[in-house]
């Protein structure tokens, strides 16, 4: 991501103390633990122009969830200064397509490709096709729609070991449906999905893999 | 399975449940098969309506009104079904609900009624108390009759046979109505059951019917149906006895034109039920004679109570969300222990036992928001997971989890201990890996992930040390 957003000439920065944005706290129950990363990312991105993630579920939990955060919070100055933060922030994809109006970022990437829709991109951040759009626009690449692209991989942070035999045959679909393209390697905008669709092939040892949208749009092949 | 009705209190937990229900293979086919056949109907009924969004905004600002209003919306429906010749129960509990219910079967003198599908009554389990007080209640939907005389468990809101195909129905049908020759056609099947059922109809006095909608404004009773045997049990007796939640009510007959868009194309995917019945009270030239609604709360009034899960009470009962639902997909109905099944039973359900049962079933979704995108009031159903997740954590207190929880919440707070976390979990997965670099095996709980899936070693080089090496850190 940081090599894409530098070859269109942008400057990149990492604040050091970003840790986490409380997801899996949240999503799991455990609100107490969740509530003081608003403030910690707040305090992290507040001088930011954009705040660019590579992952859209963390952005999902954000947009959707830090306003109520920090109004449960009933702290004033944290709830004006998430508002002010939030139209700053944007999934990878989304930042290239919707607010610098972008599809071709110059990449090549000469393989057999399909792309994962995750729920949070494709349900909460509504990213549509724009992660399909910069997709096309790569030089060289070969790009196979994935069957039953709405369709949850059943990741689903503590869910995939909470309930790991449902898990599982939600995963058991996803990987029959990456198979059936003939892809050599499924791409998402979501590290969480990849992580646990490529846990899948691995075990399964389909000898296809998995990399982040950004790892193509980089333009190099990364070794896995 | 077997005739045990779904009940909460004694259910297993839902991992262990599902497990056991994934190992029907013939039963994971049939409830594939019937969801993805109601989806496609549904999504081009519902793809054929320019105004569709505008219609759930509706129906989700109604829905919210009535709740936010619902003392005074209830008695204004008490009062004009009284008007109209009805007479209003209140019932605290299913077990005040089926005392009602039994007693005024035996003040209509008669020892069988005949039954409209109803949630409500599977929720109350009414059936096994009719006939513990020596009634036979007769179910006449075509899919409650399948699950009656298979001494079978509803599995779907609305389809509650889903999980069977046609040929474990015409064995059930062949057995219980001894029909030896009977054909697999739906029509055969559909022909057996109206014979079957036609007699009941003609002969039983008492009906007993659930309610899709109570209109305040009215004091009428609204049941929608696509077979007609609602509407033979709705006429033909002379006693009928409607029960249903406190949460049913609408405040005006002209919301229905709302309601009966969203409901039929997200249930059934049909664009009109077949049978749209309204009752209200009591006609002396035709119907029937005796009248009664038992309005039950059951814990809604508890639920209403959750301001963030008050919403939970908009459910209309399409049952969209099961078949949108990757979890109900996989698991069918039975696994959620409760007639409310997939997210809106996973909601619905613990807060139905006021959280003291049914305490996984919160947990029982990846929260994909398949369930919210389709649901026709907008119910955001991962919301609610997301609180009730919270409700049971602190209910629970301190566990390995929470502990684990703790720890990590602690190392997200300091830049210091989250790169000391980085660096132990390489140490600490090291014995692990293999010499490929991944791991195949997890001890504990984290061992659900090694099930089906391997997991890549850390990266030697995190992108904090890319970045570093890099020389930005001045930044």
């Amino acid at each position: 991501m940081v090599r894409v957003l530098e070859r269109l000439g942008h400057t990149v920065e990492f604040p050091a103390g970003q840790t986490c944005c409380g997801q899996m706290h949240w999503n799991t129950g455990y609100q107490a633990e969740a509530l003081p990363l608003v403030a910690r990312f707040v305090e992290q991105f507040r001088g930011a122009e954009a705040v660019v993630v590579p992952s859209s579920s963390c952005v999902a939990m954000m947009r959707d969830h830090y306003p109520k955060m920090a109004a449960e919070l009933k702290d004033e100055k944290l709830i004006a200064e998430v508002d002010a933060l939030q139209p700053k922030v944007f999934e990878f994809s989304e930042f290239l397509t919707k607010r610098l109006g972008l599809e071709d970022v110059g990449a090549t990437y000469p393989h057999r490709v399909t792309y994962h829709a995750s729920c949070h991109g494709l349900r909460n951040l509504e990213l549509g096709d724009g992660p399909m759009r910069l997709l096309k626009a790569v030089r060289g690449i070969e790009l196979v729609e994935l069957p039953g692209l709405e369709q949850c991989c059943g990741f689903g942070g503590t869910f995939a070991v909470k309930n790991a035999d449902v898990s599982g045959a939600m995963l058991e679909d996803k990987l029959a449906a990456v198979l059936t393209t003939g892809a050599e390697a499924c791409t998402a905008c979501d590290n969480s999905c990849l992580m646990h669709i490529q846990g899948g092939l691995h075990r399964q040892k389909t000898g296809v893999r998995t990399l982040h949208l950004a790892e193509i749009l980089a333009g190099e092949e990364v070794r896995r | 399975m077997s005739g045990t009705a779904l009940d909460p209190k004694t259910a297993p937990l839902f991992p262990i449940a599902a497990k056991t229900a994934m190992g029907d293979a013939q039963m994971r086919k049939n409830v594939r098969h019937a969801t993805d056949v109601i989806q496609a109907k549904r999504a081009r009924v519902v793809g054929e309506m320019p105004d569709w969004q505008e219609l759930r905004e509706a129906g989700r600002q109604i829905r919210q009104h009535t709740m936010e209003n619902l003392d005074f919306y209830l008695e204004e429906f008490e009062k004009n079904c009284t008007r109209a010749g009805g007479v209003v129960h209140w019932a605290r509990d299913a077990e005040e609900a089926r005392r009602i219910v039994v007693g005024l079967v035996k003040a209509s003198g008669s020892d069988e009624v005949i039954k409209i599908k109803s949630m409500t009554t599977e929720e109350i389990q009414l059936n096994p108390a009719l006939e513990a007080a020596g009634i036979h209640p007769f179910e006449t939907d075509l899919a409650e009759l399948i699950i009656q005389l298979g001494e079978d468990r509803p599995s779907h809101i609305v389809v509650p046979a889903l999980h069977k195909n046609r040929r474990e129905i015409r064995e059930i049908f062949k057995r219980k109505m001894n029909l030896p020759e009977l054909g697999d056609q739906p029509h055969d099947l559909a022909d057996a059951a109206r014979v079957f059922l036609r007699e009941k109809f003609l002969r039983v006095k008492t009906g007993v019917s659930g309610a899709n909608f109570l209109i305040a404004e009215t004091g009428g009773v609204c049941v929608v149906e696509s077979e007609g045997n609602g509407r033979m049990c709705l006429t033909l007796p002379e006693t009928l006895i409607t029960i249903a939640g406190i949460d049913k009510v609408i405040p005006r007959y002209q919301d229905l034109e709302v309601f009966l868009q969203l409901l039929p194309r997200s249930a059934t995917g049909e664009r009109m039920n077949p049978y749209n019945s309204i009752w209200t009270g009591v006609d002396a030239t035709d119907g029937p004679r005796g009248f009664h609604v038992v309005l039950m709360d059951n814990a809604r009034t508890e639920i209403l109570a959750d301001e963030e899960a008050r919403q939970t009470l908009n459910c209309i009962r399409c049952a969209a969300c099961q078949n949108a639902c990757p979890v109900y997909r996989q698991t069918g109905g039975h696994a959620y222990g409760s007639v409310y099944a997939g997210p809106i039973g996973a909601i619905l359900t613990p807060q139905l036992q006021e959280m003291h049962h049914a305490q996984s079933l919160p947990f029982a979704s990846s929260l994909c928001g398949a369930c919210y995108e389709v649901c026709p009031v907008k119910i955001n159903i991962p919301e609610v997971l997301i609180h009730l997740r919270n409700k049971v954590v602190k209910q629970k207190g301190l566990s390995a989890e929470a502990l684990a929880m703790r720890v990590m919440g602690a190392i997200f707070l300091s830049e210091r201990r989250f790169r000391a976390a980085q660096r132990l979990g390489r140490v600490a997965e090291s014995p692990l890996v293999r010499k490929d670099g991944w791991i195949g095996w997890l001890p504990g709980q984290l061992g659900g992930w090694t099930q089906t899936r391997d997991l890549q070693e850390m990266p030697k080089e995190t992108f904090r040390d890319w970045w570093e090496r890099r020389g930005n850190d001045g930044n």
